[in-house]
C-alpha cells in the first residue's frame, strides 16, 4: 500500500529500491521546494544525551521548521521520544541525566533560558492522556493561571478559545465543570491538547498522541494537527508510519540513538538516501 | 474414584474446615467484644453522661463531660503538633529527599512508630511536666501529637507517591516549577488519601492511655486552658474500671462505648472520603 496521500511523482518500485546516492539530488530539491520559505524554529546542534553512563542520543543535529509538522519515526528505544523530551527540557527531571550540545529556539539556546519559559513556549502532549483530577475548565485554565498571564475575566474566553482550537468545545461546552475523567479517551487527549494550547505555545510536541486511541479518535487528532499548523510548529513522535506520511511535512528516522536521515516526508518515504531508512519504511524490519 | 483423588478431596475438606474455624474464632471474638461493650455500655448511658461532672464516691449519677471535652482538647493539640510535621515530612520524603537521607528518615520514622507509647509519655513528661513542675493538657497533647507523627509521615508519603508521574509531567510541561506542580496538582490529587490517613491516625491516638498517665494526668472537674491537668476518656476508663464501685464500672463501660463509637464514626467517614475519590488516572 502506498503510504503517501498525494505523491507528486509516483516512482516505480524498482527505481525506489535501486535509488543510488547520485540520483537523489534532483527529487530532493523538488520535494523540498514547497517548504523552502519556512524558517527554522528549533535547531539542535551536536546534541548528546545520557541516562547515567548510557548514551541515549548521539550527536543529533537537525532543524524544525516553523509552521510545519515534523515527525520522528523509528523502532522502540531508538531515542525519538528522548529527543522530543529534550526539546522542552522535560528530560531534566530524570535523575542522573546529562545533556551536551545546544538547542536553539528562535536563535536562543534553550539551556540558557529559564526552564519554565522554555516549557511554556514549547508545549507538550504525552503518549497517555494525563488530564488533572480537576474539572474540564480547571484543566484548561491551569496553564494560564500558573503562568499568571490572564485576568480572571478573560480566563473564560481563553478556555473557550483553547477548547475550540482543540476541536473539543462543542462536545464539552455544557459540562465544563464536570470531571475531566468523565470524557472518553480521545476527548481526554484533545483536552490535553487544549490545555497545552491555552498558554499559546510556539511549538507543540506530541509524543505518540494517538497510540492509545481508536482510528476515529486518531483521525480527529490528525485533522487537528492540520488546523494547528497555521498557528504553531508541530513535532510529533509516532510509531505509525502511515500517520507520519499523512500528517508530516518533514520526517526524521531514528535508529539506536542516531538520527539516520532527516528530510521532507516525501523523500523519506519515496527516495530515502540510507539503506536503513528504506528497510524501515518499507517494513523490512522494525 | 482413585485413591489420589480421595486423598486430595480429604485434604481439601480438612483445610477448608481449619481456615473456616480460624476465621470464625477471630471474627467471633471481635463480635463478642463489640456486642458485650454495646450491651453494657449502652445500658447505663444517659444524657447526664455527656453533661455532668463526675460525682464524689457514694453519690450516684454524674457523667464524664469533663473527660469528653478533655479528650477533644488533647486531640486538638495533638493535631496541631502531629499534622504539620507529619504532612510536611511526608511531602519532603515523597518529593524532595535523596535516597540516602530519605532512607535514614524512613528508618527513624519506623523506629519511632515502634516505640512503646508509655516511652513517648516519658518524653513529654521530661520535656514539659518536669520543667513546669505540674501536669498539663499541653504535655498530654504533645505526647499524642508525637505519636501521630510517624504514621502521618508515612501515610502522606505513600499517597503522594501514588500520584502518577504523568500528572507531574503534565503540569511541568505547562511551565510549572516543581514546587508549584506539587502544590497545585500532586497534593490536590492525593488530598483524599492524606486526609483519610490523618483521620485514622487520630482515631488511633484517641484511645491511647499510657502516654497520658503522667502528662495530662486526670482530675474530676473542668480544666480551663491547656496549663492544667485534664481528664480524658481512656484514662477515665482505666481509673473507673479498677475502682471497687459498681456504678463506676457502669460508667467505664459507657466511656468505652463512646470511645468505640467515635473511632467507628471516624473510620466510616474516612472510608466515605476515600470512596469519593474520582476514578484513578489511567
Amino acid at each position: 500500500m502506498n503510504p503517501m496521500q498525494a505523491p507528486s511523482q509516483p516512482p516505480s518500485p524498482d527505481t525506489k529500491v535501486n535509488m543510488g546516492l547520485s540520483n537523489l539530488d534532483m527529487p530532493m530539491a523538488e520535494e523540498s521546494k514547497p517548504n523552502a520559505d519556512a524558517a527554522s524554529k528549533l535547531g539542535a546542534t551536536d546534541l548528546n544525551f545520557f541516562y547515567g553512563s548510557f548514551q541515549a542520543l548521539h550527536s543529533i543535529s537537525m532543524k524544525v521548521y516553523a509552521n510545519r509538522v515534523t515527525a520522528f519515526i523509528g523502532p522502540s528505544g531508538c531515542g525519538k521520544s528522548t529527543f522530543l523530551r529534550t526539546l522542552n527540557r522535560m528530560n531534566e527531571t530524570v535523575r542522573h541525566s546529562r545533556v551536551e550540545g545546544e538547542i536553539l529556539l528562535d536563535g536562543e539556546n534553550i539551556f540558557r533560558l529559564e526552564v519554565s519559559e522554555v516549557r511554556r513556549r514549547v508545549g507538550m502532549v504525552f503518549q497517555r492522556s494525563n488530564p488533572f483530577p480537576k474539572s474540564i475548565f480547571e484543566n484548561v485554565a491551569y496553564g494560564p493561571r500558573i503562568n499568571g498571564f490572564v485576568s480572571r475575566a478573560s480566563l473564560r474566553d481563553r478556555v473557550e478559545q483553547s477548547l475550540r482550537r482543540a476541536a473539543l468545545w462543542d462536545e464539552v461546552k455544557d459540562k465544563l465543570h464536570e470531571s475531566a475523567y468523565s470524557l472518553s479517551g480521545g476527548q481526554q487527549q484533545r483536552l490535553c491538547i487544549a490545555r497545552a494550547l491555552a498558554v499559546d505555545p510556539e511549538v507543540l510536541l506530541l509524543d505518540e498522541p494517538c497510540s492509545a486511541l481508536d482510528p476515529i479518535a486518531t483521525a480527529k487528532i490528525e485533522d487537528l494537527i492540520f488546523q494547528l499548523k497555521d498557528s504553531c510548529t508541530i513535532v510529533i513522535v509516532t510509531h505509525n508510519m502511515q500517520q507520519a506520511a499523512r500528517v508530516a511535512d518533514f520526517t526524521g528516522f531514528f535508529l539506536l540513538g542516531k538520527l539516520v536521515e532527516f528530510d521532507s516526508t516525501t523523500v523519506i518515504f519515496k527516495n530515502p538516501a540510507k539503506k536503513e531508512t528504506e528497510d524501515y519504511v518499507t517494513g523490512r524490519f522494525g | 474414584m482413585s485413591l489420589n483423588l480421595i486423598r486430595r478431596k480429604t485434604v481439601n475438606v480438612v483445610m477448608l474446615g481449619l481456615t473456616g474455624l480460624c476465621t470464625f474464632l477471630a471474627a467471633g471474638t471481635l463480635v463478642y467484644i463489640l456486642g458485650y461493650l454495646f450491651v453494657h455500655g449502652a445500658r447505663s448511658l444517659d444524657w447526664n453522661f455527656f453533661t455532668k461532672l463526675p460525682t464524689p464516691v457514694g453519690e450516684t449519677g454524674g457523667g464524664m463531660a469533663n473527660a469528653i471535652v478533655g479528650s477533644a482538647k488533647l486531640l486538638g493539640i495533638a493535631m496541631v503538633v502531629g499534622i504539620p510535621i507529619g504532612f510536611l515530612g511526608g511531602v519532603y520524603l515523597a518529593e524532595f529527599s535523596g535516597s540516602t537521607f530519605g532512607f535514614f528518615v524512613r528508618y527513624t520514622t519506623d523506629l519511632l512508630n515502634g516505640v512503646p507509647s508509655i516511652v513517648i509519655g516519658i518524653f513529654a513528661y521530661t520535656l514539659i511536666v518536669l520543667p513546669q513542675k505540674h501536669f498539663s493538657t499541653l504535655a498530654g497533647g504533645l505526647a499524642l501529637g508525637v505519636m501521630m507523627i510517624p504514621i502521618a509521615i508515612r501515610s502522606s508519603e505513600e499517597f503522594l507517591r501514588a500520584v502518577p508521574t504523568n500528572l507531574r509531567e503534565g503540569s511541568m510541561a505547562l511551565g510549572a516549577s516543581k514546587a508549584k506542580s506539587i502544590l497545585t496538582v500532586v497534593i490536590p490529587a492525593a488530598k483524599h488519601g492524606i486526609l483519610t490517613g490523618i483521620m485514622l491516625n487520630l482515631a488511633r491516638v484517641a484511645g491511647e492511655t499510657a502516654p497520658l498517665l503522667f502528662t495530662s494526668f486526670s482530675n474530676r472537674f473542668w480544666s480551663p486552658g491547656i496549663e492544667q491537668p485534664t481528664a480524658a476518656l481512656p484514662v477515665m476508663i482505666f481509673t473507673y474500671a479498677i475502682a471497687p464501685y459498681d456504678d463506676w464500672h457502669q460508667q467505664a463501660w459507657s466511656a468505652g462505648f463512646i470511645l468505640l463509637t467515635l473511632v467507628l464514626a471516624v473510620n466510616i467517614v474516612a472510608r466515605l472520603i476515600l470512596s469519593k475519590r474520582g476514578p484513578a488516572p489511567r
